[in-house]
């Protein structure tokens, strides 16, 4: 769209004038000069999803990720140590890595035969002669900071900032909440990931992983046909939250609606006895505890910029440029629970991807009102709903409703306190 | 991709019972139903043990633990079709707009059936050409079939399988709405 707005009219920074308390500016979904400052500094500089350890997880395990525009490989080295490197040759930028997963030591340029250990390390190029020596000073690049929380591996391409345990915050404690579903306490993502390509802005996505307002429309559609008792979790008379957690992160806290019903597996879409060893394995781990974890369920959180986990399954949002974005989407795998694990690749497949009685109509959604987006007025997206009725809870974090806009706007303070960063 | 169904275990010799022209009339009419959106005449095509199946990365990995685009059993076919009937599933409402294609079509073998029977396998290329406000695409890949025959006197066909492999299902997939 036009940014009609004057930017000399208006006092602040760009983003001050973009971003209001109850409402943002529709250039920031479809601006390309937008797009390339958010790759500067959010998706180069802050904590990002790139994908889990338990993809790489022997010695010598790659796997091809995208992490902003960047080409990167997740690999494994012998020692077990994991590398987040790119995917270009010192010599004269080739790709080193063509396949989209494997195992192997060293990763060999196919232009000139220079050879990388799977740690980065430059081992050899062929005719050393024409450099007068048999070492050179190059490597492949790494991402400078990797960590990992729970197995999920994030990277940042700032040398220093927030560690990511800070950035996390109290997101954190969501992924505690997903780890410990598992009668082991550790989450895999090894079912194989689908790639949904989207023509829209990634905010957009973003910001709808805890909008609680559309599951009944975008939604009603499966709801009806299968008796999903999803839909009243999203109402104005749910009694569930819409949570800020603070650092762009945010949640849809069902728990209050899955207590109102006290039923162990409820928030899974089944009851115990359908998952009889997976609740005897739980309730073998965690004893007297076991019932509360066995009706509150998994998390559902956004985690700032890119990682969505829903339940039973996982996304990674990743941008391509203002209009376009690929949504990467899997099963959440629980160590110790095989009965389980099986019916979330089930549930998943049949709710996420390109066909997913569930994702394809939100993309449908996501895809129209960025065609939307492009109308020369009204020029402001709304983002006030629930403003009237927010309450700071016991925690000191602010939240909403079920189907409110608490989310968003937490959301939109991060990105406007990184863009405005230098 | 191809499909390599010649070493595939449990493939049989072609049955006998199987007439390529009806056989071949039978698979342009489940792809006409399937572009035209007649959901139901396209459901009555299937058997109670039906797979529908579209894998990610090639042939697919273990379709009980690894992801795929789509893996319907019966009744998720069913489930599927009565999204799509509310007229709300947004990912194809409006309908696209189809036709597709299907060629080199093989005879590939025979595989026992629950019922007794032997299913007749069937390779084939397709090519599928979407239009939807969005834009438009070209879909193409192999599809595998298995053929059952049912009905009075075992006179009509059924269809039991459908393996749908798109030729870039290893790369990212824009909203697959329609029946393919």
């Amino acid at each position: 769209m036009t940014t009609v707005i004057n930017p000399a009219a208006d006092s602040g920074s760009l983003y001050d004038r973009l971003i209001k308390r109850d409402k943002v500016h529709g250039s920031l979904y479809t601006d390309p000069t937008i797009f390339a400052e958010e790759l500067r500094k959010i998706w180069y500089r802050s904590w990002v999803f790139v994908g889990h350890e338990s993809e790489v997880a022997q010695p010598g395990d790659y796997v091809r990720k995208r992490l902003g525009l960047q080409d990167v490989i997740m690999t494994r080295d012998r020692d077990g140590e994991l590398h987040l490197l790119l995917n270009r040759c010192a010599h004269r930028g080739n790709q080193v890595c063509d396949d989209a997963r494997g195992n192997a030591s060293a990763f060999r340029c196919p232009y000139h035969g220079w050879t990388y250990r799977n740690n980065g390390e430059l081992v050899g190029f062929p005719f050393f002669k024409g450099y007068g020596q048999r070492k050179l000073d190059l490597a492949l690049a790494r991402v400078p900071r990797v960590d990992s929380y729970h197995g999920f591996v994030f990277g940042s391409f700032a040398a220093e900032g927030p560690t990511l345990l800070e950035h996390l915050g109290s997101a954190a404690g969501e992924m505690d909440r997903l780890a410990r579903l598992s009668p082991e306490g550790r989450v895999e993502l090894t079912a194989g990931w689908l790639q949904h390509r989207t023509r829209a802005n990634w905010k957009l996505l973003a910001e709808n992983e805890t909008d609680g307002y559309h599951p009944q429309f975008v939604h009603g559609s499966i709801f009806g046909v299968t008796g999903s008792t999803i839909g009243p979790l999203y109402s104005d008379s749910s009694a569930a939250v819409t949570r800020d957690l603070g650092n762009g992160h945010s949640e849809n806290d069902l728990r209050p609606e899955f207590r109102r019903f006290g039923e162990p597996m409820r928030w899974f879409g089944t009851t115990e006895s359908r998952v009889r060893e997976y609740v005897a394995a739980m309730r073998a781990k965690h004893g007297a505890e076991a019932e509360r974890i066995l009706i509150e369920g998994g998390p559902h959180v956004m985690i700032f910029p890119n990682l969505f986990i829903a339940e039973i399954q996982v996304f990674n949002i990743q941008p391509v440029a203002a209009g376009e974005c690929i949504q990467h989407s899997t099963a959440v795998q629980l160590v110790g629970a095989p009965e389980l694990n099986r019916r979330m690749v089930s549930q998943c497949v049949g709710s996420v991807g390109p066909a997913g009685m569930l994702l394809a109509d939100d993309t449908e959604m996501y895809e129209r009102n960025q065609a939307g987006l492009g109308s020369l007025t009204p020029e402001w997206v709304d983002v006030r709903r629930g403003l009237n009725r927010e309450e700071v809870d016991e925690n000191g974090f602010t939240i909403g409703g079920a189907t409110d806009e608490t989310g968003m706007r937490g959301f939109w303070r991060q990105y406007k306190s990184l863009m405005e960063a230098r | 991709m191809t499909t390599a169904v010649s070493t595939e275990a449990g493939l049989g010799p072609v049955p006998d019972e199987f007439d390529r022209h009806v056989v071949e009339q039978f698979l342009y009419r489940e792809a006409r139903l399937a572009d035209e959106g007649d959901y139901d005449a396209w459901e009555a095509l299937w058997t109670n043990d039906a797979l529908y199946w579209v894998p990610v990365d090639g042939e697919g990995g273990e379709p009980q633990q690894q992801m795929s685009v789509i893996y319907d059993n019966r009744n998720r076919i069913s489930t599927r079709l009565a999204q799509l009937r509310t007229g709300k599933r947004y990912a194809q409402a409006p309908p696209s707009n189809l036709r597709r294609l299907l060629s080199n079509i093989e005879f590939l073998g025979g595989r026992e059936n629950p019922d007794g029977g032997v299913d007749l396998e069937v390779g084939a290329n397709f090519l599928a050409f979407e239009s939807r406000a969005r834009g438009t695409r070209l879909w193409g890949g192999r599809t595998t079939y298995r053929i059952r025959r049912g009905g009075p006197d075992l006179q009509d066909l059924l269809l039991a399988y459908k393996k749908v492999v798109l030729v870039d299902n290893d790369q990212p997939l824009p909203t697959l709405g329609f029946l393919i």
